[in-house]
């Protein structure tokens, strides 16, 4: 409930400092709905990646760009049809999605009992996220890993090549005044 | 009623996607248009960890006084998931640093515009 208050106030504010910082407690509210669901590990990944690094992220670029929203000038018409009807059949779609918290559902049986049963005996270690995480799936996660470097190794290919590339006199920003 | 309260999680979902989903395509300032991907984003972690709960249920970490613990696996994807969204949040928004500096604005219409007059 509070996510979709928090969610409706960056819609409608127009001071994007405001919505990023929205943004950062949207993250920590759902963090805190993530350990009411059993999920801890993800709720701390979320307090930290989520409402930290992101909004530190965000906070970062603000500060090289400007910080207020231009107001939209044409009817959001369309766009409203479209998440309407996209919503309408989302919600339809859900009628057949297992009970919340239901032990018996599908995703639920497959694999997990295993899971929970085995791998505190065959890791060592008696969180099972983590067992799951770095051994079982452990392509996964480096698989992971390579994302993130392919998207650092991006993100300094753009800007440091943009700070190469800029002309004396081109606008200077916060970061050229360090310089 | 039990229907309702056996679903309310998924609607709760299905809003906050809707309304990340709006804010991408209805605003045109491109670092709103990231903050309503991450919004979009979180609610796709929501739904899987709302498929992982089990009634009764505790945080997948062993120990001898409980039998029932949540799905681990959903929570596995997740944490990977929570940290390539961070990757492709600070890949969008060194995107949007540069257009600003090529173009000099982040809102989408003016930098159309510019096109145009090239």
């Amino acid at each position: 409930m509070f996510l979709a208050v928090t969610g409706f106030a960056i819609l409608r504010l127009h001071s994007l400092f405001a919505v990023v910082m929205l943004s950062g407690v949207y993250s920590l509210i759902a963090a805190a709905m993530f350990v009411a669901l059993d999920a801890v590990d993800v709720a701390f990944t979320e307090a930290a990646v989520g409402a930290g690094i992101s909004t530190v992220l965000m906070v970062g670029a603000l500060s090289l760009t400007k910080q207020r929203e231009k107001i939209p000038v044409h009817t959001p018409l369309l766009p409203m049809v479209v998440v309407l009807v996209t919503g309408a059949a989302l919600i339809y779609g859900t009628f057949d999605m297992p009970n919340f918290g239901d032990p018996d559902a599908p995703a639920n049986r497959y694999l997990v009992d295993r899971y929970i049963q085995e791998s505190p005996k065959e890791i060592g270690i008696p969180n099972i996220v983590t067992s799951v995480l770095a051994s079982y799936r452990g392509f996964d996660t480096l698989g992971e890993v390579t994302v993130i470097f392919t998207a650092g190794v991006a993100v300094l290919m753009l800007i440091g090549g943009a700070r190469r590339r800029r002309r004396p006199d081109s606008r200077a920003g916060p970061e050229a005044t360090r310089e | 009623m039990t229907f309702v309260l056996a679903h309310l999680n998924y609607w709760v979902v299905v809003v906050l996607m809707m309304i990340g989903l709006y804010i991408v395509v209805s605003r045109g300032n491109l670092i709103k248009k990231i903050v309503g991907l991450n919004i979009f984003q979180t609610s796709v972690f929501l739904l899987y960890i709302s498929l992982a709960k089990v009634a009764g249920g505790t945080a997948p970490i062993a120990d001898e006084r409980f039998t029932v613990y949540a799905n681990p696996l959903p929570h596995v994807l997740i944490l990977t998931a929570i940290v390539v969204g961070v990757a492709t949040t600070s890949l969008g928004l060194a995107l949007v640093v540069r257009i600003r500096e090529a173009y000099g604005t982040i809102e989408e219409d003016e930098i159309d515009l510019q096109d145009d007059e090239e």
